[in-house]
């Protein structure tokens, strides 16, 4: 019997947990208070509409076992390879030791504010898709007036796939999340006019693309190929907008009465810092794993394992299978 | 406004003994603004300031116009270099927003291949005779001011403050495109929101409006005016503007560019020839101040020394709002106390 530390309580670290307490005992350690943050910050989940917190319950309850210790607040903020097995560090200075490590740290969202010409934080009419997942989530959408929303646009691709930000990569959930978001809006706000300007939507997943038709066809949002470049604030406190439609080959100079711009995912803080004390960062600091072919929960350093969107932009499914592969890489390599 | 991100980022503006290069449109239309920055840093805060008898053109439009070549431009920046070199000079300040965009391109070009740096070096030689150094900083006049607008603010009589309701006046800022677009780092504050004029506007107790086309080009846009038969698309870019900013009700303009400040002036007496439009409510239209005219009247400057009476849009009712002290007779006055010919008064914007 070993014990194995693992790194954040969302759906990655709860998974490997779940499976690895039938035979190990588990510290599972999480810097929020609460686990699954994440998640229980949506309302539904693509593609099928789940409620979000219905699949937050199912994870959670899986931790009602007496082989898993939780320990929630405690923010582990060093990871070193000891003579025999690792060292976790918490923000108080505290040591803990382990004989294995999964680091299942997770992802954090694009800070838009980097985006100075979208202005979020700058106009109240701009928001991010976390924003609105609240906003569903609560049963209520409005403009920062308090209105309902005529007009609402969203912006894919914010802090992803932009050099400018320095965030080349694409985070892979955004496509299929505005398609999901636009229509909980058109389902709320049958009055309500939606835009999703986008480069290009990579709709890789079973049911996808047909979600994507869906939204076009029986909820009437409009596609619009191309960036907006910037919003300012009209006089009236609505959002204008700047944007180039490809497709017409036109500039196109539009208000709306909320901007969501469709935030990216990037390494959490916590990833962050543990990749690069472990020696395991890879590219923009998220953990690197050995190969993402063969061996894609295995690291370069003996007894830390990996699972999840500390890896690269993960949907919630993804991150659930990648954990229980997690899991299955561990067993084989300790029993 | 909510806060910027990017509000707190600053460049490196040196803290004395400049080399001041003066601007040819500036010269022209806004002589006065030149030579209240140099009082300004000579006077009120003590500065060494070096102005050249010998300096010339930075080429900047007949290079934007494409019909200066690059080898041209990059011999004359060497030459302005020079001057400098030899009076023991590091710091270099361009006075006008386009000689700033061409000094810190060919200096970034100089950077990135040494080759050109080289061949400038034996360009200039042969012709001249001359060597030269790359300035250690690079800093626009807006820069300067910005960075001593809080010495400046405990040496002011006024602020930018209605008297008659006591606040702020709100001001609309216009950046020139060279200032920040092409090289975000040179820009204080960044490309999207430079503060430049913004933390002068905000230390002299004036409020920034924020409005849909903020970033919109001025209607200067060397193609748009340098050819006659393009000033439509001039005009129409000004008028973009104005219209946009007119429910925001701006008290004034101030640019920190030389083109901005021409075209967004002149244009309001065109738009209104053509249009019978003007964009204030009493048809005056909206007057546009160099940071230097708002800094200089702030301080106590004679507007007229300031030489606001050669702008298009009059000034007066932005003084008596501020309650800035002038004599309306010298107004026309030449330095030899003759009243100037007085010009003719459009047909529909007010003087």
């Amino acid at each position: 019997m070993s014990k194995i530390a693992i790194i954040g309580a969302g759906a990655a670290g709860i998974e490997v947990a779940a499976i690895l307490s039938k035979q190990h005992d588990i510290d599972l350690y999480e810097k929020e208070a609460a686990p699954l943050c994440n998640i229980r910050n949506k309302a539904l989940l693509f593609p099928d509409f789940t409620p979000a917190d219905e699949v937050a319950d199912q994870m959670a309850a899986k931790l009602n076992n007496p082989r898993i210790a939780t320990h929630y607040g405690m923010n582990i903020t060093n990871l070193q390879k000891g003579q025999s097995g690792w060292q976790l560090t918490d923000a108080t200075g505290t040591t803990h030791n382990a004989d294995y490590v999964v680091l299942a740290s997770g992802y954090e969202v694009f800070d838009a504010h980097k985006k100075e010409e979208l202005g979020y934080g700058i106009y109240p009419g701009v928001i991010t898709s976390l924003d609105l997942e609240k906003m569903v989530k609560t049963g209520k959408i409005t403009n920062n007036m308090g209105d309902t929303p005529k007009t609402i646009s969203f912006l894919q691709c914010v802090g992803s796939r932009d050099e400018k930000s320095g965030n080349n990569y694409c985070s892979k959930v955004c496509c299929v999340t505005a398609v999901k978001q636009a229509i909980e809006v058109r389902k709320m706000l049958p009055d309500t006019t939606v835009y999703v300007f986008y480069m290009d939507l990579r709709m890789w997943g079973q049911g996808f693309e047909e979600m994507y038709r869906t939204a076009q066809e029986e909820y009437g949002i409009n596609f619009v190929r191309g960036r907006i470049s910037e919003a300012a604030s009209t006089y009236d406190q609505r959002v204008q907008l700047k944007a180039e439609d490809t497709l017409m080959g036109l500039p196109l100079n539009m208000s709306t009465d909320l901007l969501v711009l469709m935030v990216g995912m990037c390494p959490s803080e916590g990833t962050a810092q543990l990749a690069n004390a472990a020696g395991i960062a890879g590219k923009y600091n998220f953990a690197q794993s050995v190969s993402e072919h063969l061996c894609d929960n295995l690291t370069t350093q003996e007894g830390l394992f990996v699972a999840g969107a500390c890896k690269r932009p993960m949907s919630v499914n993804d991150t659930i299978q990648d954990a229980r592969a997690t899991a299955v890489t561990i067993l084989e390599k300790i029993s | 406004m909510g806060k910027r991100f990017w509000n707190e980022y600053q460049k490196t503006i040196a803290k004395d003994r400049y080399f001041y290069e003066r601007s040819c449109i500036r010269q022209t239309f806004f002589p006065g603004s030149e030579a209240a920055f140099i009082n300004i840093l000579r006077n009120d805060l003590g500065l060494d300031i070096y102005d050249s008898s010998h300096q010339h053109t930075c080429t900047g439009i007949g290079y934007h116009a494409d019909v200066v070549p690059f080898e041209t431009t990059m011999t004359i920046v060497a030459r302005l270099f020079s001057l400098m070199a030899e009076k023991g000079y590091e710091n270099y300040v361009p006075s006008c927003v386009t000689s700033f965009g061409v000094i810190t391109e060919i200096v970034e070009k100089w950077n990135e291949n040494p080759a050109l740096l080289e061949q400038a070096r034996e360009l200039l030689y042969k012709a001249t005779g001359r060597t030269f150094e790359i300035p250690k900083n690079i800093a626009h006049p807006s820069d300067i001011i910005y960075a001593y607008r809080e010495e400046l603010k405990s040496k002011m009589k006024y602020q930018l403050v209605n008297r008659f309701t006591g606040k702020p006046l709100r001001i609309v800022e216009h950046i020139g495109c060279h200032y920040a677009k092409i090289f975000p780092k040179h820009g204080v504050g960044n490309a999207e929101f430079p503060y430049v004029l913004a933390g002068m506007i905000e230390s002299w107790g004036g409020e920034v409006i924020d409005y849909p086309e903020r970033r919109h080009c001025c209607g200067f846009g060397f193609r748009q005016y340098l050819v006659q038969e393009n000033r439509g698309y001039s005009v129409s870019n000004s008028r973009k503007k104005f219209e946009s900013m007119e429910p925001f009700e701006p008290d004034f303009i101030v640019c920190n560019c030389p083109g901005c400040t021409m075209f967004l002036d002149k244009w309001q007496y065109t738009i209104a020839e053509m249009e019978h439009k003007t964009y204030d409510k009493d048809g005056y239209g909206i007057p546009v101040l160099t940071y230097e005219e708002m800094a200089g009247l702030l301080l106590g400057y004679d507007p007229w020394e300031l030489g606001l009476q050669l702008h298009q849009v009059q000034s007066e009712s932005l003084m008596n709002k501020i309650g800035i002290q002038y004599n309306p007779n010298d107004k026309y006055k030449g330095y030899n106390g003759k009243i100037l010919p007085l010009p003719n008064k459009p047909s529909v914007l007010k003087v």
